[in-house]
């Protein structure tokens, strides 16, 4: 049943929200805020270190010291920067093909009905909650190379034949180190990520599969793996972000060392900008890594073709 | 039948594994805190035999413990009231107002999603020293909330969308303003979003580092990560007393964890699958 009257004016209305005129103020009001500390803290401070970043400066007094592109050269020629972006490089891959496929394949193994789902969902999450400073913490004292001292050593002497590791004071072992403790404080994060992208599959989908004679691998690898597509897609994104601009786990534990052995992007940003006090360099630094970051982004976001966010800082 | 049982047992055996690779460092660590440094070197891994206090008597009746927990508790605190309210006046007026331009100033309010706090930490640093706010716990709550708006106002958003706009017509026929709808419709419908991004910003706050190691050197002003970290460097020949620091700057984390497990994990999902 219609009525004439009622259905003319549902049909004048746009669709969209339904206001009587737009109110301006409150409009202007809401957004204010937002605005301002987005400008004052993101836009502005960015756009000045691009001028700041042309300059040798050490913060004291105003910057007169013009160099133009230089502090770039420096950083492009630099051999300590270059090991650091080939660090987060590594961390990027590695996280890519160890830190994301297990943490799926944890995901589909717990599945959607496993007893005890909850319990190991909570357990495994639970370092993503732990600071990095506790996590490095705590870590650095496992990875300690006396046996007495280290769990880790105690336990590998024990199997016959193996010495003790230097772990974090050896220049080829301490990036892949670092790397467990990122695994073991972030993979609880994809995989409820990929838990929760599993509820949304119906299981109808990978039953039908199955009856039609696919095996559990060819169901999981056509069937789900492919349906996750958007899941995936943003643990990518925060992952290579993540890794990009590692910084506090790394401090904590290294703080770059042994001999730059760890040194990352924001480490060495850190370093030159707080440490030594170099702001026309720091700056520099900081918006090679935001170009960097920026270029990732973009280019990601216009191969994946779909915009996957994640809140949070 | 027998197959199925097997994989299952395969299944519990692997997540075990894992599970206690997730619990020993943390095990270790509570046993190391409640004992004297000298047994922690003599016998390190094992179950203390007679569990000494003394080490979180030390931290608990030293001030400088207090003092960081209520800096870190100011700074969360504030930085979740303020994200909740910048980001849900903002998610208002993109999910239920038409002006000119709305496109173009939703896409700039999001610019934050493309880098992470890191990047950015230094060119924040001269802008809050020239507006003389270094040492302010201001200025980590200014900063935090900053970067924090991005995420949380899409996932708000997200959430105003998809509440129906019929809602919205009876309260204007009512008589209602924009505001009185957003304050007394909108936002209490929205609590389980708000509860949910309000406990994700409050871990991202507690745990921050870099933002209170880079804006505060005052020992008086630092937060929890931050005085742990250097506690660490003080004492670190005192191994048993960083222990039980470590394990005492812990327990809010954890605490708030076992609470609110809900909330964290749908705010995490939320930004994850909405977009």
């Amino acid at each position: 049943m219609e009525i004439p009257a009622f259905k003319n004016m549902k049909s004048k209305r746009g669709p969209g929200p339904s206001l009587r005129s737009p109110d301006t103020t409150t409009i202007i009001l809401f957004l204010l805020p937002a605005f301002v500390l987005f400008l004052l803290f993101l836009v502005y401070p960015i756009a000045r270190s691009i001028y700041y970043s042309t300059f040798d400066w050490n913060g004291l007094g105003p910057a007169v010291d013009f160099v133009g592109l230089d502090n770039f050269r420096q950083i492009l020629t630099d051999t300590v920067f270059m090991t650091a972006v080939w660090n987060c490089l590594l961390i990027v891959v590695l996280s890519l093909i160890v830190q994301l496929p297990f943490s799926l394949a944890l995901a589909i193994m717990v599945g959607r009905d496993l007893p005890g789902r909850a319990f190991f969902r909570a357990v495994f999450f639970m370092p993503y909650v732990l600071s990095e400073v506790i996590t490095g913490i705590i870590w650095v004292s496992l990875f300690n190379p006396d046996p007495q001292q280290g769990l880790i050593n105690a336990l590998l002497v024990l199997i016959p034949g193996v010495q003790p590791q230097l772990f974090l004071s050896d220049l080829n072992m301490v990036l892949p180190c670092i790397f467990v403790v990122l695994t073991w404080k972030y993979f609880g994060l994809h995989m409820l990520l990929y838990m929760a992208g599993l509820q949304s599959i119906p299981r109808e989908v990978e039953e039908a599969a199955i009856m039609d004679g696919a095996n559990t691998w060819q169901s999981i690898r056509y069937i789900t793996i492919p349906l996750l597509g958007s899941t995936i897609r943003t643990t990518i994104q925060l992952s290579v972000l993540g890794s990009l601009t590692q910084f506090n786990l790394i401090w904590v534990m290294t703080q770059g060392g042994p001999v730059n052995a760890s040194e990352v992007m924001a480490t060495y940003m850190y370093r030159f900008g707080f440490v030594r006090f170099q702001l026309g360099y720091g700056s520099a630094v900081a918006l090679v890594m935001l170009l960097i970051c920026l270029v990732f982004s973009v280019v990601y976001l216009r191969l994946a073709r779909q915009p996957d966010y994640l809140g949070g800082m | 039948m027998m197959r199925k049982s097997t994989t299952r047992f395969f299944q519990y055996l692997v997540l075990i594994l894992i599970t206690l690779v997730i619990f020993t460092p943390v095990v270790v660590l509570i046993f190391g805190s409640l004992k004297t440094t000298g047994e922690m070197y003599a016998d390190p891994y094992t179950i203390p035999t007679s569990p000494q206090w003394d080490n979180y008597a030390q931290i608990l009746f030293s001030s400088s413990f207090w003092v960081f927990l209520r800096n870190s508790l100011i700074v969360m605190v504030s930085t979740t009231f303020c994200v909740l309210t910048v980001c849900s006046l903002a998610a208002f007026v993109f999910s239920r107002m038409e002006f000119r331009g709305k496109e173009l100033a939703f896409n700039f309010l999001t610019l934050g999603l493309m880098f992470p706090i890191t990047v950015a930490i230094m060119p924040v640093f001269l802008v809050v020293r020239d507006l003389h706010l270094t040492n302010t716990l201001l200025a980590v709550i200014l900063v935090q909330t900053a970067f924090g708006i991005s995420g949380n106002m899409l996932i708000l958003r997200g959430f105003f969308l998809s509440i129906p706009v019929e809602l919205q017509d009876a309260a204007f026929i009512d008589g209602c303003t924009s505001f009185g709808f957003f304050w007394r419709i909108l936002l209490p419908l929205a609590r389980p979003a708000l509860a949910a991004i309000g406990a994700l910003t409050m871990i991202v706050s507690w745990n921050d580092l870099l933002t209170p190691l880079v804006l505060l050197d005052k020992e008086e002003l630092w937060t929890l990560p931050l005085g742990t970290m250097q506690f660490q460097g003080q004492y670190s020949s005192d191994i048993a007393l960083v222990a039980a620091f470590v394990l005492i700057s812990a327990l809010p984390a954890i605490a708030f964890y076992m609470v609110a497990e809900r909330q964290i994990v749908a705010g995490l999902t939320a930004g994850a699958l909405k977009g």
